[in-house]
């Protein structure tokens, strides 16, 4: 039921501009699967070389083993949901999810009882003959899953369906989309430029820039153990240091970042590449991996003073300087953290919680 | 009406609003509403000479309307032949509408669709520069292109598709291309508005879903641009039966257009009530078929004027 898709060297060209720089991936039938990327990155682009709207310059989109070029958006085994769904507003609801059958002749009949089963599994029973203008965005985006699983594809292609909804929704459509594909177990395909979106649902993430597939793996690896610095600094907060390699013994590197006394860093077998002493390097250390130094020889400790603090509730946001260098650092609100405004304070961070990558383009913030 | 003034008024000030007003009324009153119920006035009176007028003989009479349903016999004889121009020109005018429909969806739905900017500015303007030429002018032009020794004649003989020249002008093949070329744009540019405001992301979604590329416009841009279409083919429909230059210039001369027989009346039959009464049928026959028209594919007015 489900194929797995490859992408075999995928190049994308537009004239002079390079949207989609040798795209080499396989996808799984049945999973999960997101890309993560600021706009202008090339996700789009390589869902249509998917969908079929785009075809590559260069390279093989595989579905199922099956080379797809020359193959229509109307022939491939996917659905496509739009950004903004793009439901058919002079059709009633029923008839926006039977709009696939009705396109291959199925019958009338037939059409309700399948319009029916799928309002059944979006949740929405008994509401097939109201207009899409009478539902809220929540259930709009349920109609255009609904549609687009009308004919049982192999494969669900997603572009920012959630990115019009407001916060809460969000949350919520997050854990719906997850249960239905659990519930259908189709592929999904999943762009975003939330990475929060990409690491509650995915089982793999993708992230691009400028068209270049940087890191691919479980939302885990991706955010504890990025590969490049532009994954660091793009998924999740982060800071970042330049800093050089003093020396580095296989297990732990000793890294001169400015801060006073060097920083120990481990090497991570699933981490970018190794660095050599000598080298420079972007040093990142993420604001809930800072901590207040509880003990004077705790290791990789270092002076810092109170800057401002961004109260959240759950968690206070805080700006730390140390030599000049302004640091994020988040604290759980739980009382025990107090900050004197005037004090030097002390911090410091565990050796397996910094990551240390050769330096390289940086995220926008 | 009251409330229409004063939201003018607190919009545009005093002095624009009172403008407004009164050019809009100028407009509707002066050189809509009053020819047309003077018209309306003049078709129900006898043709009288000009001493009789206001006499005891000047009164109300359904004479003239007699005259097109039943000619100048008095007995029950229909007018056959003023009814049957009548309903020639409709049906050629109904031709000639879903013929500009038929040319110019394509063209509107490129236009929108398919091409963007600077291109589709210059292709606009390629479409209305040559209705900078008086229509009249543009009608001879057709006639020299469609007439015995014109340039479709002498091409088609010279590449020996055909021996004699082909009388275009009585088959009324140039009376129809004139027509349907002289209001082209009016089908056009209602096209354009409706298609181009359709969200492509639409148009996609149906391919997406397996629709082919008939299935996507026969379901999706054809629904949407419904008004659109309808406006279109009201205006060619409605111009195309009161036309009156082409049929004169391009018609044959066994062939009569409806509004020829208006202008007979009135220019060289000198009958002015009986050209009014038949401008009245022209007009009140229209507005029904475009009507009904409308009902049958449910299209209300006020979709239209968007």
């Amino acid at each position: 039921m489900t194929k797995e898709i490859s992408l075999e060297h995928v190049w994308v060209e537009f004239g002079e501009f390079t949207a989609v720089h040798k795209a080499n991936l396989n996808i799984a039938g049945g999973e999960f699967f997101s890309f993560l990327g600021p706009s202008g990155c090339g996700k789009t682009t390589l869902l249509r070389c998917i969908s079929g709207f785009q075809e590559p310059t260069r390279g093989k989109v595989k579905i199922g083993g099956e080379d797809m070029r020359g193959v229509g958006p109307n022939k491939r085994p996917t659905a496509l949901i739009f950004q903004n769904l793009a439901l058919f507003p002079l059709r009633s609801i029923a008839d926006n999810i039977a709009f696939p059958l009705e396109v291959r002749g199925v019958s009338k009949k037939n059409r309700r009882k399948r319009a029916d089963e799928l309002l059944e599994l979006i949740a929405l029973p008994g509401q097939g003959d109201k207009k899409v203008s009478e539902l809220s965005g929540g259930q709009k985006q349920r109609v255009a899953i609904a549609r687009a699983l009308a004919v049982e594809p192999d494969i669900l292609l997603l572009d920012e369906p959630l990115s019009a909804l407001d916060l809460k929704l969000r949350q919520h459509m997050r854990t719906e989309l997850r249960a239905i594909q659990k519930q259908v177990g189709l592929t999904f395909i999943y762009i975003t430029h939330d990475q929060g979106e990409a690491l509650t649902m995915s089982d793999r993430i993708a992230v691009m820039n400028k068209g270049k597939i940087e890191q691919i793996g479980d939302g885990k690896a991706i955010y504890d153990h990025p590969t490049t610095s532009f994954v660091a600094s793009f998924v999740g907060e982060n800071n970042v240091l330049d800093g050089t390699v003093l020396s580095n013994d296989g297990k732990v590197m000793q890294i001169d970042a400015g801060l006073g006394t060097p920083f120990a860093v481990e090497n991570h077998p699933a981490g970018g590449p190794a660095l050599a002493p000598g080298d420079a390097c972007h040093l990142f250390v993420r604001p809930e991996a800072l901590r207040l130094s509880k003990d004077e020889s705790a290791i990789n400790q270092f002076s810092t003073n109170f800057v401002t603090e961004e109260f959240e509730g759950n968690m206070r946001h805080i700006v730390m300087n140390a030599s000049g260098k302004d640091l994020k650092l988040s604290l759980i609100n739980d009382g025990t953290n107090a900050i004197e405004a005037n004090a030097p304070v002390k911090l410091d961070f565990a050796p397996g919680m910094g990551i240390a990558l050769k330096p390289g383009e940086l995220a926008s913030a | 009406m009251r409330d229409l003034f004063y939201d003018l008024v607190r919009r545009n000030g005093m002095a624009v609003s009172i403008y407004l007003m009164l050019a809009v009324s100028l407009w509707v009153f002066i050189l809509i509403i009053l020819p047309q119920l003077t018209m309306l006035d003049y078709s129900f009176r006898f043709n009288l000479p000009p001493a009789k007028i206001g006499g005891p003989e000047d009164v109300y009479t359904l004479e003239q309307y007699r005259y097109f349903f039943q000619g100048s016999g008095a007995s029950d004889g229909l007018n056959t032949l003023d009814i049957g121009i009548l309903f020639k020109t409709l049906l050629a005018a109904v031709f000639v509408t879903i013929f500009d429909l038929i040319i110019c969806y394509p063209v509107a739905f490129v236009l929108a669709k398919s091409s963007t900017g600077a291109k589709a500015r210059l292709l606009v303007l390629a479409l209305i520069v040559p209705y900078w030429i008086n229509e009249i002018l543009r009608a001879f032009a057709f006639r020299i292109l469609f007439g015995a020794t014109g340039v479709i004649n002498e091409t088609g003989m010279g590449l020996g598709l055909w021996d004699t020249p082909i009388d275009f002008i009585r088959q009324d093949v140039a009376l129809y291309a004139g027509l349907a070329y002289a209001y082209i744009l009016l089908m056009i540019f209602p096209l354009y508005n409706a298609i181009e405001s359709l969200d492509r992301n639409q148009i996609e979604a149906a391919r997406d879903m397996g629709a082919n590329w008939w299935q996507v416009h026969a379901k999706v841009v054809i629904p949407y641009a419904k008004p659109g279409i309808a406006s279109g083919m009201t205006m060619v429909f409605m111009l195309t039966s009161g036309a009156l230059a082409a049929p004169q210039i391009l018609g044959g001369p066994s062939n009569l257009w409806f509004t020829q027989l208006v202008y007979q009346w009135f220019n060289s039959g000198g009958n002015w009530p009986r050209g009014s009464a038949y401008a009245m049928v022209l007009l009140i026959v229209c507005i029904a078929l475009v009507l009904l028209v409308m009902r049958l594919f449910k299209v209300s007015i006020g979709e239209i004027k968007q």
